[in-house]
């Protein structure tokens, strides 16, 4: 077989900028420094409870400066798209059978969301009690 | 409707160019002609240089496959008129070395996908010659869907992945194993995950999820790479937490 000369195009580091969908994508991949972020946020706020109540005033002035809330503000953003990408992909990658049936795509997005509300009240009932 | 479209067609002629060049040709714009049938119009008409794969002209031998404004189509099933006034760009599939202007080298994937054994695996003595593997309507309705894929390899141009780490298997490959895989007459799937677990096998993949929005033919290499990823961690879980005899 003879050598065929092929070309190799190169791959700008700019790709991700080139289709929404891959943009959309890289997104969701950097909403995970932000949700790290949050565990981050909620473990000084636990520490914080712990340490008594002028260590909790202390926090909540730190979390009331602007800086913070802007960058939570943010924060809240990358979530909110973490949470919906991850629940609309959630389908694709688990295909649930109930009695031997496909459960449809749609049930298992919603049943997320069930579970997310779920979980969110008993949260606020547990803190406002 | 006006009655030509201009067709934005790479060329790469390996023994005189550098690089790809672009090349201008006007076709005529009819309601029921494809971008293939353009190319051909202008194989036929107008420049018989010009290099590019086809066969079918249905859809169903998968090697017409060609960027147009960038997303990777079957050119027979792409059609002008959706492109209409253009200028429409035609490249070669993107993420392959090309050979000649719209032409590209598939051998990665034609050594890659004999790697997943996509044919039947018996652990028994049990062939054909013994008579049929029989299958329930039900059975064959679990693998179906990722049996039709044609290689045309649109998902592998979509795939930013293989794009940047060209050892990715890659995701027809990876649907082709969770075919056989899902297969009942098969008893081969430790065999596939064997390779798939590997850095360049399903863990390659970060979920994009364009392979499944280009497959003409709605395979959903996608959804098979993560429930592969869900099968190879139960399989570590397994094999960290249970003795060696009952895994």
């Amino acid at each position: 077989m003879t050598e065929v000369r092929t070309y190799r195009r190169p791959m700008s580091i700019w790709w991700w900028t080139k289709k929404r969908s891959y943009f959309v994508f890289v997104m969701r991949e950097l909403s995970s420094i932000f949700v790290a972020w949050f565990v981050v946020f909620l473990l000084l706020l636990v520490r914080a409870v712990g340490r008594g109540g002028a260590a909790y005033d202390d926090f909540l002035d730190w979390a009331a400066s602007p800086g913070i809330v802007v960058l939570n503000f943010i924060a809240m953003g990358f979530l909110l798209l973490h949470t919906v990408t991850w629940f609309n992909l959630t389908p694709q990658a688990m295909a649930v059978r109930v009695h031997g049936r496909p459960v449809p795509p749609a049930v298992v997005i919603a049943s997320q969301y069930v579970g997310l509300v779920v979980v969110s009240a008993f949260v606020y009932w547990l803190v406002t009690r | 409707m006006p009655d030509s479209i201009r067709l934005e067609v790479t060329r790469y002629r390996p023994d005189t160019d550098s690089e790809p060049q672009r090349q201008e040709y006007d076709v005529p714009l009819r309601k029921e002609w494809t971008v293939l049938d353009g190319l051909n119009h202008v194989k036929n008409e107008v420049d018989t240089t010009l290099s590019f794969r086809w066969s079918c002209r249905m859809g169903i031998c998968g090697s017409c496959g060609m960027n147009v404004d960038g997303e990777p189509k079957l050119t027979c099933a792409t059609f002008l008129t959706d492109y209409a006034p253009g200028p429409v760009r035609v490249e070669p599939l993107a993420n392959f070395p090309v050979v000649r202007d719209l032409v590209v080298d598939l051998f990665d994937f034609m050594e890659r996908l004999p790697r997943v054994k996509p044919w039947i695996i018996r652990d028994d003595d049990v062939t054909e010659v013994d008579g049929e593997y029989l299958q329930t309507p039900e059975e064959l309705d679990a693998y179906k869907q990722f049996s039709m894929c044609i290689n045309c390899m649109l998902c592998y141009s979509a795939c930013p992945v293989y794009g940047l780490d060209p050892t990715f298997i890659g995701p027809a490959a990876i649907a082709l194993a969770e075919r056989y895989d899902l297969d009942s007459r098969d008893h081969g799937a430790r065999e596939r995950l064997d390779v798939l677990i590997e850095h360049e096998g399903v863990w390659g993949c970060t979920f994009v999820g364009e392979c499944t929005r280009v497959c003409p033919k709605h395979v959903d290499p996608a959804g098979a790479i993560q429930r592969y990823k869900l099968k190879a961690a139960k399989e570590s879980v397994k094999a960290f937490l249970l003795p060696r005899g009952t895994r």
